[in-house]
């Protein structure tokens, strides 16, 4: 038997399924995909509860609270349960699911976790200004051309691509 | 007919929806490598362009999709969210996010997906989001400047470089078949194989051909409203028209005096004539904004007959034309002679009976009643608000 080359999907086809899950989604919701989101609902629900009075007084919590009555019960909240339980399916039909950290061959793994929460406070951070992340700016912005999403797209990109020399060590 | 939340599909099941959708998300992300870190910052190193291959396609075959279903009239463009254009902030969060892409190896979507498998530093970025996010809130007072400047409303890249949709739409495909030919020549080289192994992938391309191919006629084509209205704005609308019936001014009175359910009558003259007199229970639509998605709920109500009525024929039966072509009621009418013989002849309509030889005394007596009857109705339509028009609201974004 020949071994399989690639234990993932073709990219073409995947990016075909992925492409049509975006356009059911805005067919049938009128709005894209997002994951960025619903980081917000979870960051204002818990402040919500832990102090409700600087909740309350601060501007970007009491807009958030007047907008959503009730962030948890929001839509790209429920999208990224379904991101969640989808990922999950995903690996455990092709044996993927372990409790491991992925990273580069010169770096530790304290490193690698050190840096990952550097990036991802570095993406809810930016998420916010591109009022939407990979998903909800770039991908659906690309999808209905929305000039701010593509723009984020590029910056994303192009922002990648100029600092990735300076963080080499972290990957090859 | 699209989209379906919030007519078809209520608020309460759209989050059922949303946990679906998800899940095809999160399985496709996870099934395409994208659960993998050094995968996905491969795409910065040339060792592994995955990402940029499923993103672009993905953005590429949504957008097509997009396209199709408009010029079919499935979708309706006007009620889709369009992620606002804040310049400076966008730009800022981009460079922000990619350096946190560089750095963390993830995306936030990505993130979720590689921590669903177990992945502990998809795990780790998480919880970093959360704190960028928190961040973000906190000192929001101070970055509220930049974050609400340069705003330029809900625009399009299209219409931001001059070009159309279509134009635009063609050069992205031709962009993304461009990045992949040249990645996968980057890919080969920085890994040292030769083969690029597109011959298994034959199949997928044939697939691919075809959706673009499809798109482009569609993209170069005018979608169904406006040729609709091209059709009815243009010389060979007359043809149609004959086929159109007349209802008599005598006939309309007696079907509104008696409250009748089935018909309904629009208006196509100018606001201002509208205002200052119409026929009672008629709705004001011009035919410049007949072709509006807010009308089509109304001129589609199942069991009810349309009829169209301006000054004369000719406009009420172009108007009745583009009706019909937007797919409304096809049983359309127009009232015959229109406005100005309702008016003269019920709404006006003069006692003296020596001016009037031409009919009947039933008619005569049917008139002088209508008039006073018409009077009661507008007042009592008058009482009950404007029945249509509901602009939806559009929700969406991060």
């Amino acid at each position: 038997m020949e071994n399989r080359k690639s234990e993932y999907m073709n990219s073409y086809l995947a990016g075909i399924f992925l492409g049509l899950v975006l356009l059911a989604t805005i067919f049938i919701t009128g709005r894209g995909l997002g994951a960025s989101g619903a980081v917000k609902s979870v960051v204002v629900t818990a402040v919500s509860a832990v102090a409700p009075t600087h909740a309350d007084n601060a501007a970007f919590y009491s807009q958030y609270n007047a907008a959503h009555p009730q962030p948890l019960k929001s839509w790209l909240f429920f999208e990224v349960i379904g991101v969640l339980l989808g990922g999950f399916v995903s690996g455990l039909i092709s044996n993927r699911l372990k409790f491991k950290v992925v990273r580069g061959p010169r770096i530790t793994s304290k490193t690698r976790l050190l840096m990952a929460v550097i990036g991802g406070f570095l993406f809810g951070l930016g998420a916010q200004f591109g009022r939407g992340c990979t998903s909800g700016a770039a991908l659906s912005g690309m999808a209905v051309l929305s000039a701010g999403g593509i723009m984020t797209m590029l910056a994303i990109f192009g922002s990648g691509y100029a600092l990735a020399y300076f963080f080499r060590k972290l990957w090859i | 007919m699209g989209p379906l939340v919030p007519e078809i599909i209520g608020n309460e099941l759209n989050l059922v929806v949303a946990l679906l959708l998800g899940f095809g998300f999160g399985f496709v992300l996870e099934q395409a490598g994208f659960s993998s870190s050094r995968k996905l910052a491969g795409l910065f190193y040339g060792y592994d362009f995955v990402v940029l291959r499923v993103f672009f396609t993905a953005g590429v075959t949504a957008m097509i999709g997009v396209i199709i279903l408009t010029h079919f009239g499935w979708l309706d463009l006007s009620l889709i969210y369009v992620n606002p254009t804040f310049l400076k902030s966008a730009l800022l969060g981009g460079v922000i996010m990619g350096a946190g892409f560089i750095i963390g190896g993830f995306c936030p979507g990505t993130s979720v997906c590689a921590a669903a498998i177990g992945r502990i530093d998809a795990m780790a970025f998480l919880l970093g989001t959360v704190f960028g996010v928190f961040a973000f809130a906190e000192g929001y007072p101070l970055f509220v400047g930049i974050y609400k400047s340069s705003f330029l409303g809900n625009l399009y890249v299209f219409d931001a470089l001059g070009v159309s949709r279509g134009l635009f739409a063609f050069l992205m495909v031709a962009m993304a078949i461009a990045a992949f030919v040249a990645t996968t020549i980057i890919e080969n080289r920085v890994n040292g194989r030769k083969s690029s192994g597109y011959t298994e992938n034959r199949r997928y391309f044939a697939l691919a051909g075809l959706g673009i191919f499809l798109g482009f006629v569609m993209i170069f084509m005018p979608d169904h409203r406006s040729r609709a209205i091209a059709f009815a704005s243009g010389a060979d609308w007359q043809v149609e028209a004959e086929s159109i019936n007349r209802m008599t001014i005598d006939e309309l009175a007696f079907r509104l005096i008696k409250r009748d359910r089935t018909i309904q009558l629009i208006d196509v003259r100018s606001p201002d004539k509208y205002t200052a007199l119409n026929i009672p229970t008629a709705v004001n639509i011009p035919f410049d904004s007949l072709a509006n998605p807010e009308w089509r709920d109304f001129l589609q109500k199942k069991g009810v007959d349309n009829i169209f009525y301006a000054d004369g024929e000719e406009t009420a039966l172009r108007t009745a034309v583009l009706s019909m072509h937007l797919g409304d009621n096809t049983a359309a009418l127009i009232l015959k002679g229109g406005f100005e013989s309702f008016q003269e002849n019920i709404l006006a309509f003069s006692d003296e009976k020596s001016s009037r030889e031409d009919f009947t005394e039933e008619i005569y007596e049917f008139r002088k009643r209508a008039r006073t009857e018409l009077d009661i109705l507008r007042a009592e339509a008058e009482r009950v608000p404007e029945p249509v028009k509901k602009p939806r609201t559009i929700q969406g974004g991060c």
